[in-house]
């Protein structure tokens, strides 16, 4: 059996305060070579944390209380800040929500990607500057030979996440983490910039981390899916099954709640399935399981008892008392 | 059949940017050429990415922005010439951000009944009825009131935004990007709670809004707009199972679908390449730069907005092919 | 809260520890010498020993401190203790005073540049610019001489002098809180202008510009002092700190409590206005850039 690219097992992330919470908990799924996998949830439910902690960049008060993080079998969750420095860029990346915080805005967008070369590459800077006009091209952003010379306030939103792609892969990672990469961006724009990436992506052989509210996002550009939900996987499946056949009432009721294009000229206007309630903060999680309030199918056993993983067929897991 | 409530007559708002020492004076056509009808009771659904002048126009219609050019008529009589306060009673806006549209320093209860004492509303008793009556409607409880907004979550802060524009009992509301700053599981709840007032108080809606998905669920009519500029509208349906603007039908593409895996004909349909700039708008179609069946008459010369069938409008030279 | 990114929760919990650790400290000491100060001022009249002005006999001059004199007599015989607790309403009105009238002049301008814009706007940061490149001394200097010596002309000056400040704290605030949806909801709703100036905009700047007064009533208190110093504040036999500064001038040496008091007078409060203002600042700074 082929060991992963990536294994998060069991994974804790603790939040210091007054009272220490447990940000993140029993968080476990793993990432094939060159697999696009996605984690989907709401604000708050731990999923950027979970990838800043793969990309060992949590910072006080958040810390990793527990949990093993694995790449290509070899353990780095206690790798030292040298390690890490060589591991982050090299072989894994990370692109954010907002590339006008990411990118420098002192620095012209093409010396941002030569010194990924320069670094981690050891290129001579000239060298390195051809391969930013280089990489520009690939990522489709016109006149590259021109860009490489703009700031990042002088590029559009949909620019300079390319410009951030182009950083990100550069030197060719094995994993790329991309945290709600086109939320910022209008949905034509976010179109091509997912298309963009899945085939880059697939062209490097370079697995995809996508974290996103988006259920639809993740949907077609992932082969599994895991959602999260106060802290934990909910639910993990291949990304048809997880939409057509939802286990748990979480993923059943976000999947119901979102207006269908065609639903209306099939079954005239439905009121849209709500989810009552709202998302608990981190201070407040309720015992038992964590979306009892919430949940149209809770019982007393749901109250008092958080639920244990079940597993479901192609290495899928749901946790909840009465999946359906 | 009733009159129209809002008539829009070749409305256009253009900015002068920038000065005469600096790069010269532009101008920004913001909104350009927009005539359109909202009947009592209907929602209209307005589509666009940024920089298609929906905000623009959305303060047009309220009043704020005075329009360089056409007319905002709201029953019959021109915006221009009524009183604020009456136009406060007639239109009233839902705005994007929850956080940022409620006054952090007011309770809920003087964010409501405010406005009802600066229309003359003089009597206390009434006053506090209407407020808590409203609060009910939204689905908020009456010890709401006289807490502050931070207090809320996202969701009912935008409960609350919503009383405070129906406080006063308007007829057409222009709602803003309602739900697009909710995280989702409470989209469903504010969209129904929207369209069931709707009903029960006689509503007219605009609802501005790039999720498609829920452009299609509330509107009785569509307006896609790209530019400053309507380039397709027409019935819901019409809009969606048979769009004629090249824009419209990218749009469509674009929308991650979790049941229906973008296919190669569909991605054949998607747009190219980045908004243009509305200080620098191509010449001809605006949308010719992006199009996938872009020809050399796009380029040279502008498409009029017109019929492909009844009540169905598009602004492309090639309106009667259907993909 | 929609759309909390992990950085915005740890900056959140960071700053709200900060807060407890210095905002609390200076708040703590800043309110208590303020306090203190204030407390002196009301009770100035049982808490002196002796009348600070009718008070004096040569037969008591240039007494050092002691028993009977806690900080002395000067030059006059009067007792420096009764004089500095007596001075401190000067100081104090001289402040607080000044700084309101500083605040309503300011806020006024820049609450009304920022939100009408236009040529009001170019008008008053205009304005606003040539009050900052003028030494602000010199410039209360100029008014003193035309209204002549004496308490209500020193508030008059020092609060023509310093309005600066506020006005382009308000005027930036109010730049930014225009666009915020409350304010639009407001004139949407048919408030008129002056109603969401003061009921929309001046709340929600309050904060920074308590700051800002608190900051500047020890700038006031000092510029009093120097004022004085010069001749042309509070005269003489008044008893204002910085006056009795100016009468100690060449005996710094020879009868150091001459000058040693009134100085650590002036010190301490104004120190005691600045650690206040740096505490206010850190509870009113909006914490909540953690929303978005």
């Amino acid at each position: 059996m082929t060991v992963p690219l990536l294994k998060v097992d069991e994974l804790r992330i603790a939040l210091a305060g007054d009272v220490a919470h447990n940000a993140v908990e029993e968080v476990s799924f793993e990432i094939g070579r060159g697999e696009a996998f996605g984690l989907v949830g709401e604000s708050g439910c731990g999923k950027s944390i979970t990838a800043l902690a793969v990309m060992g960049l949590l910072r006080r008060p958040l810390s990793l209380a527990g949990g093993r993080i694995a790449l290509d079998g070899q353990e780095i969750q206690g790798a030292s800040p040298t390690e890490w420095r060589r591991l982050r860029g090299s072989r894994i990346a990370m692109i954010f929500q907002e590339p006008m915080t990411a990118l420098n805005p002192l620095s012209p967008v093409g010396k941002q990607i030569a010194e990924m070369f320069v670094l981690h590459q050891g290129a001579s800077w000239s060298e390195a500057m051809d391969r930013a006009e280089e990489a520009l091209r690939q990522v489709r952003v016109p006149s590259p030979e021109r860009r490489i010379r703009d700031y990042p306030h002088q590029l559009s939103g949909g620019m300079r996440q390319r410009v951030m792609i182009a950083i990100a892969l550069a030197c060719g990672p094995d994993l790329l983490i991309a945290d709600e990469p086109t939320t910022a961006l209008d949905v034509t724009v976010q179109s091509e910039i997912i298309d963009l990436m899945a085939e880059l992506c697939a062209a490097k052989g370079t697995a995809i981390l996508m974290i996103s509210h988006d259920l639809g996002l993740v949907a077609n550009m992932c082969r599994r899916v895991a959602v999260m939900y106060a802290g934990r996987i909910v639910e993990s499946q291949p990304a048809g099954a997880i939409f057509a056949t939802p286990r748990h009432p979480y993923t059943q009721g976000l999947v119901d709640s979102l207006p269908r294009l065609g639903e209306r000229a099939k079954r005239g206007r439905q009121r849209l399935r709500e989810i009552s309630g709202v998302v608990p903060s981190i201070a407040s999680y309720p015992a038992g399981c964590r979306f009892n309030p919430r949940c149209f199918a809770a019982t007393d056993i749901c109250r008092s008892t958080p639920p244990a993983q079940t597993p479901l067929p192609a290495n899928g897991l749901v946790r909840c008392h009465h999946h359906g | 059949m009733a009159d129209t409530l809002l008539s829009l007559d070749d409305l256009a708002v253009h900015f002068t940017v920038g000065s005469a020492l600096a790069g010269g004076i532009k101008t920004l056509k913001a909104v350009e050429g927009i005539s359109l009808d909202v009947k009592p009771g209907e929602c209209l659904g307005l589509v666009g990415e940024s920089g298609c002048g929906k905000s623009t126009l959305a303060l047009a219609i309220m009043g704020l922005i005075a329009p360089t050019r056409g007319r905002v008529a709201l029953n019959g009589s021109d915006v221009k010439q009524r009183p604020r306060l009456e136009t406060a009673r007639t239109v009233q806006m839902v705005f994007q951000d929850p956080y940022a549209s409620l006054n952090p320093r007011q309770t809920v209860r003087r964010t409501l009944a405010d406005p009802l004492r600066l229309q003359g509303m003089g009597d206390k008793a009434e006053v506090d009825g209407r407020v808590m009556d409203m609060l009910a409607k939204v689905g908020l409880r009456p010890e709401h009131a006289d807490r502050y907004p931070h207090e809320f979550s996202g969701g009912q802060r935008q409960r609350i935004g919503i009383a405070r524009a129906l406080i006063l009992k308007p007829k057409l509301v222009i709602c803003d990007e309602p739900v697009s700053a909710l995280d989702v599981s409470i989209r469903a709840q504010i969209i129904n709670l929207l369209l069931e007032l709707k009903d029960e108080m006689g509503l007219s809606y605009i609802m501005i809004s790039h999720d498609l998905g829920v452009v299609e669920h509330v509107s009785d009519r569509v307006a896609v707009m790209y530019l400053g500029r309507i380039v397709e509208q027409g019935g819901w349906q019409e809009i969606f199972e048979n769009p004629r603007h090249p824009y419209t039908r990218a749009l469509i593409a674009a929308i991650p679908d979790p049941f229906h895996r973008v296919d190669a004909a569909a991605s054949r349909t998607k747009a190219k390449g980045e908004i243009a700039s509305a200080l620098n708008p191509p010449s001809g179609c605006p949308f010719h730069p992006r199009c996938p069946i872009k020809a050399e008459r796009c380029v040279s010369e502008l498409p009029a907005l017109e019929a492909v069938a009844p009540g169905h409008r598009a602004a492309c030279h090639f309106r009667d092919r259907t993909v | 809260m929609s759309q909390s990114t992990p950085a915005s929760v740890t900056a959140d919990i960071a700053a709200k520890r900060r807060f407890r650790l210095r905002g609390g400290l200076s708040l703590w000491v800043g309110g208590a010498l303020v306090g203190i100060a204030v407390a002196v001022a009301i009770t100035a009249p049982l808490i002196a020993i002796t009348d600070p002005v009718m008070s004096a006999n040569l037969m008591n001059a240039e007494i050092p401190p002691g028993w009977e004199f806690p900080f002395g007599t000067d030059a006059q015989g009067r007792d420096i203790y009764s004089r500095i607790v007596y001075g401190s309403r000067i100081s104090l009105t001289v402040g607080v005073v000044s700084q309101i009238v500083n605040s309503l002049i300011g806020v006024s301008l820049g609450l009304s540049a920022g939100y009408w814009g236009g040529l009001w706007d170019d008008f008053v940061s205009g304005l606003t610019n040539l009050m900052l490149a003028i030494p602000s001394l010199i410039f209360a200097l100029a008014i003193m001489a035309i209204l002549g010596p004496g308490l209500v002309s020193l508030v008059i000056a020092l609060g023509l002098t310093n309005w600066s400040y506020s006005c382009r704290l308000a005027r930036a605030q109010v730049l930014s809180l225009k666009s915020q949806g409350y304010v639009q909801a407001a004139r949407i709703l048919g408030y008129g202008d002056l109603r969401i100036m003061f009921t929309q905009l001046l709340p929600n700047m309050l904060g920074p510009l308590i700051v800002i007064a608190t900051l500047g009533m020890g700038g006031a208190i000092l510029s009093e002092a120097a004022l004085s110093f010069l001749g042309l504040g509070i005269r003489p036999p008044f008893p204002s700190w910085g006056s009795m500064l100016s009468e100690a001038r060449d005996q710094i040496n020879t009868v150091p409590w001459l000058s040693v008091f009134p100085g650590l007078a002036i010190f301490f409060t104004v120190l005691g206005l600045n650690l206040l203002g740096d505490g206010l600042r850190d509870i009113l700074d909006p914490q909540t850039t953690t929303r978005r």
